[in-house]
């Protein structure tokens, strides 16, 4: 049966011949100097479409999302807020689009004063001794912290601390980049009120440790109470503490991961300082140090001198653990952040944290009163809270997917779910300081909707989502049956 | 207050719902002694006209250059469609389609991309992206080692882009990984054949650019064919738009494809963001990092698309994993497949003969210039090396001066090459941007020929 026009592939719309013909250039000379054995065989099956087929399946695929510009979208731990259309528009200047990232420097002051003055910001509203803006993501800025968490020990001559701590509730980018970076990872359970097990920690540090990986507030949604005994344990052990900076916007001006302690830091600026999610990227990463892991930041670093703005490379920082990227990091997304923090100024950036904890405890609590558990009850809601479906599981056969799903047709995008995992049928909810009291209460209505569906018609609930492109879709079978890539349907052949 | 919607009677039934009277009262649980830092350094917020005067004043301190260089990113045109459709807010603000049946445009969007590179890799499939080029090829190293029978040497020629081997390195050091450099020919600027079949080890992998960083054509399929008599994955560092003219990695049986994909619609943005692809066999995929989609159906029986493999990721594998990475560059993909769509095979292999026939203009008429010489001699596609009568920075300062950035100089990471520069000329070079720079390299060099350095340096 062939695809219904809504459901075609750009591949099924394309036709011999038919091309947008002004956006390629006028034909030159061929490639007469280039031997044959080096030219390509066959030509690559490209969509051949006009250029409003190839416009409108775009809009029309851009429709099936949903996004923080149509929706609510309270994914927990991800910071979906709002991001200022002006940040877009300012960074798209054709001068910053247009320079070349080998330029030289002389040749680009102005983004480069923007970047730098990005950097002094960071290290302000951090607490922190110095920034790299090198790595493009929080898990290549994870990298990058325990890169040079390694670097440190081993210019010291302290080879013998192969391992790293992660609280079990972290984010699996800690584990995998513990991993990546040569280290057994070893993880340590969270205690009844949702602190890191601080009898447990005690009992794990020693000379083999190199350091512990924290997110604070931590992914289940509680400030890490015990955060100075904490750090003073694996500091006595001779480790290093890490901070996760997912979790930024929970404390932005209100506490500095400098001031808690903690010797090196990633921030995710496409959480905290608002630029866009982009459907999964590009993100970017900076990451901060304090002084004894200043000689390790990745490079190149920006610098000021008599002549301005300058990157400085491994030779002016010869033990730099190095260079992440071709270049010098997502520029773009970070002249974005610039801009969300120009906008905001010193006040702007303290009510961030503040709107968002008290978005997120009067969310917490409207949910409390409508019935629902939330998996650490006396304890204040940071930026996000988690909610467990145990019992409705229990009463009702109804899983946190299910309700997931159901929210989906109310309007709404679900929650992060099943995640932290050590909290069952797991709904990690950050509403963000963006959303107003109108839409909290909405989602609050959505999901008494939702709950009581689930007593009166579990089966119905199994079946969501109802109102959107597609119904439930079947993972079990993307991952057995792999089907990766469209290839154009056989041709019959003649005997 | 800028960006929150709170009136005073919201903030006041909100706080009465949560029983404080403030909200500082909300941060209770943390330590008072950390809490309540002030930030002297970070300046009055603006609103959005003086950020717009701001950065409009920023990106005027810029200015305009006819760009020359290429080296890793290439100025091309973007179809004006391309960024009015990516950042349409579904996609500009959405993320990682972790809700399948709430992200279908983006995960066909995606799907149609896989299709896309694998084509144009010649390749069985791809994944839906990496951070860049290098880290592209930092990740392939790591996934020939994961793949390979026992060895963790990869071989890595020198005419690989110098920064993409600074960032493996960088990357797999923790991995007990040796990264053994294959030195080139000095006159073709070529893969030195002979050295490499003279290695006697075990190898995980052989890295083949293709063109090199040179701009060079390389002998991809006899390299190939060297990697395999050895027991060596083959891993194809390749540019997108070459591959429409240029043999493609699946063509000479790569194992893997990798490379940047900012050809593919990504302006040039002082450096990123970008998106590495990576490609490879069928029988590899899961060792493959970072997202992959699949179709597959719903409970009515109808197609729709999902995150595939996440067996190999880092949520659920966490320690195990392929790869750490979580978000890669989704918005930079969703440009490249709009752009991909407009150009088709065709129209993007007409961009690959312009920037060779531009090429081949600039390289002939700099060329031309007494005392200039092309470096090395063979095929190239769209760049080249020059070598310099003068000393290569000064020159291309005054080129600066006439509103030139005339090329990379070779010198730092290449000090056998002197004062030789890279240069490039893609499709959005004219004939007059070509004379301009010849026309003003050859007064340069010719003043420089007249005047002793020592009186340049008094003037």
């Amino acid at each position: 049966m062939p695809p219904s026009n809504n459901d075609m592939l750009i591949f099924e719309r394309s036709r011999p011949g038919r091309r947008g013909f002004s956006q390629a250039p006028k034909e030159s000379a061929p490639l007469d100097d280039i031997p044959v054995s080096q030219q390509r065989r066959t030509a690559p099956r490209l969509p051949e479409v006009s250029e409003l087929e190839a416009v409108r399946h775009y809009t029309r695929l851009s429709q099936k999302n949903f996004s923080i510009d149509t929706h609510f979208y309270p994914l927990g731990s991800c910071t979906m807020k709002y991001n200022p259309r002006a940040c877009n528009a300012f960074a798209m200047l054709p001068s910053f689009l247009n320079r070349h990232p080998s330029a030289p420097a002389e040749t680009g002051q102005g983004v480069l004063g923007c970047l730098f003055e990005l950097q002094e910001l960071l290290k302000e509203v951090t607490g922190m001794k110095e920034v790299s803006l090198a790595p493009m993501a929080g898990a290549q800025g994870e990298f990058a912290g325990v890169a040079m968490i390694r670097a440190y020990h081993q210019s010291r001559g302290d080879i013998g601390r192969t391992e790293i701590l992660v609280p079990d509730a972290a984010h699996g980018t800690n584990p995998a980049t513990a991993a990546m970076c040569g280290y057994v990872v070893r993880e340590i359970p969270t205690d009844s009120a949702g602190n890191i097990d601080l009898k447990k920690l005690k009992a794990a540090v020693g000379p083999q440790t190199a350091g512990l990986m924290l997110t604070n507030p931590s992914t289940l949604g509680v400030f890490e109470q015990d955060i100075e005994a904490v750090q003073k344990v694996v500091h006595d052990a001779g480790g290093l503490l890490y901070y996760d900076g997912a979790n930024l916007n929970a404390i932005l001006g209100k506490v500095r991961p400098g001031d808690m302690g903690f010797d090196v830091i990633h921030m995710n600026l496409h959480k905290t300082f608002s630029t866009p999610h982009g459907g999964g990227g590009p993100g970017a990463g900076p990451v901060g140090v304090s002084a004894r892991l200043l000689p390790f930041l990745p490079v190149p670093r920006l610098a000021r001198g008599p002549d301005g703005y300058r990157w400085l490379t491994e030779k002016d920082c010869p033990q730099s653990i190095g260079r992440l990227s071709a270049h010098a990091g997502n520029t773009g997304v970070l002249l974005r952040a610039y801009i969300y923090a120009r906008l905001l100024g010193r006040e702007g950036m303290h009510r961030v944290a503040e709107f968002a904890t008290l978005n997120a405890n009067y969310l917490m609590i409207r949910l409390r009163r409508a019935g629902f558990d939330v998996a650490y009850p006396n304890r204040r809601a940071t930026h996000e809270f988690t909610v467990t479906l145990r019992r409705l599981k229990e009463e009702t056969g109804v899983s946190a997917m299910d309700v997931a799903k159901r929210l989906l047709d109310k309007g709404f995008h679900a929650p992060t779910t099943y995640f932290p995992l050590l909290v069952p049928e797991c709904l990690l909810v950050e509403p963000t300081e963006t959303e107003s009291k109108d839409e909290l209460d909405r989602f609050v209505t959505a999901m008494e909707e939702v709950a009581s569906e689930a007593r009166r018609d579990p089966q119905m609930l199994k079946g969501a989502p109802y109102t959107l492109p597609v119904r439930r879709l079947d993972d079990v079978r993307a991952a057995r049956e792999l089907d990766l890539r469209w290839f154009p349907a056989p041709v019959a052949e003649t005997p | 207050m800028p960006f929150i919607p709170h009136t005073r009677d919201d903030i006041a039934a909100m706080l009465k719902e949560c029983n404080v009277a403030r909200i500082d009262d909300l941060f209770d649980e943390i330590p008072v002694s950390l809490r309540a830092q002030d930030t002297p350094g970070i300046p009055e917020g603006l609103t959005e006209m003086e950020v717009g005067r701001l950065m409009q004043d920023r990106a005027d301190t810029d200015g305009r250059f006819i760009n020359f260089i290429g080296a890793g990113a290439y100025e091309h045109h973007i179809p004006a469609a391309v960024w009015q459709i990516a950042t349409r807010g579904e996609f500009y603000t959405s993320y990682t389609p972790y809700q399948a049946e709430a992200s279908q445009g983006t995960l066909q969007l995606l799907y149609e991309f896989q299709t896309m590179m694998a084509e144009l890799m010649a390749m069985e499939v791809a994944n839906a992206s990496l951070y860049d080029g290098a880290s592209a090829l930092a990740e392939a190293v790591l996934m020939a080692v994961r793949l390979s029978k026992g060895s963790r040497r990869v071989l890595l020629p020198a005419t690989v882009h110098p920064r993409y081997r600074d960032a493996v390195r960088t990357i797999v050091r923790a991995q007990a990984i040796e990264i053994v450099d294959v030195p080139y020919v000095s006159g073709t600027g070529l893969v030195d054949q002979h050295a490499l079949s003279s290695y006697r080890d075990d190898f995980a992998a052989l890295v083949v650019p293709q063109p090199n960083f040179f701009g060079m054509i390389e002998d991809a399929h006899t390299l190939a064919g060297l990697a395999r008599s050895k027991g060596a994955l083959v891993i194809g560092l390749v540019n997108p738009v070459a591959m429409t003219v240029l043999a493609p990695p699946g063509e000479w049986g790569a194992d893997i494809a990798v490379g940047e994909g900012q050809p593919l619609g990504s302006p040039l943005s002082s450096g990123g963001p970008y998106f590495g692809f990576l490609c490879c066999k069928k029988a590899h995929v899961r060792q493959m990092p970072g997202r992959v989609i699949g179709r597959t159906v719903d409970l009515d029986g109808r197609s729709g698309y999902t995150l595939t493999l996440q067996a190999r990721e880092q949520h659920i594998r966490r320690s195990k994993a392929t790869s750490n990475i979580c978000t890669n560059q989704g918005l930079l993909v969703t440009a490249a497949a709009v752009h991909l769509s407009l150009l088709g095979a065709e129209g993007l292999a007409r961009v690959a003969r312009a920037c060779h026939a531009n090429t081949r203009m600039l390289l002939e008429m700099l060329g031309a210039i007494k005392g200039v010489d092309r470096v090395f001699s063979g095929p190239f596609f769209h760049e080249g090396v020059l070598r310099l009568p003068v000393p290569a920075e000064e020159a291309l300062r005054a080129l600066v001066a006439h509103g030139i950035i005339g090329g990379l100089p070779l010198g730092p990471d290449y000090p056998e090459l002197g004062e030789s520069i890279l240069v490039c000329a893609t499709e959005t070079r004219t004939a007059a941007d070509i004379t301009q720079y010849g026309e003003n390299l050859e007064r340069i060099v010719s003043r420089r020929r007249l005047d002793p350095p020592c009186a340049v340096r008094g003037s």
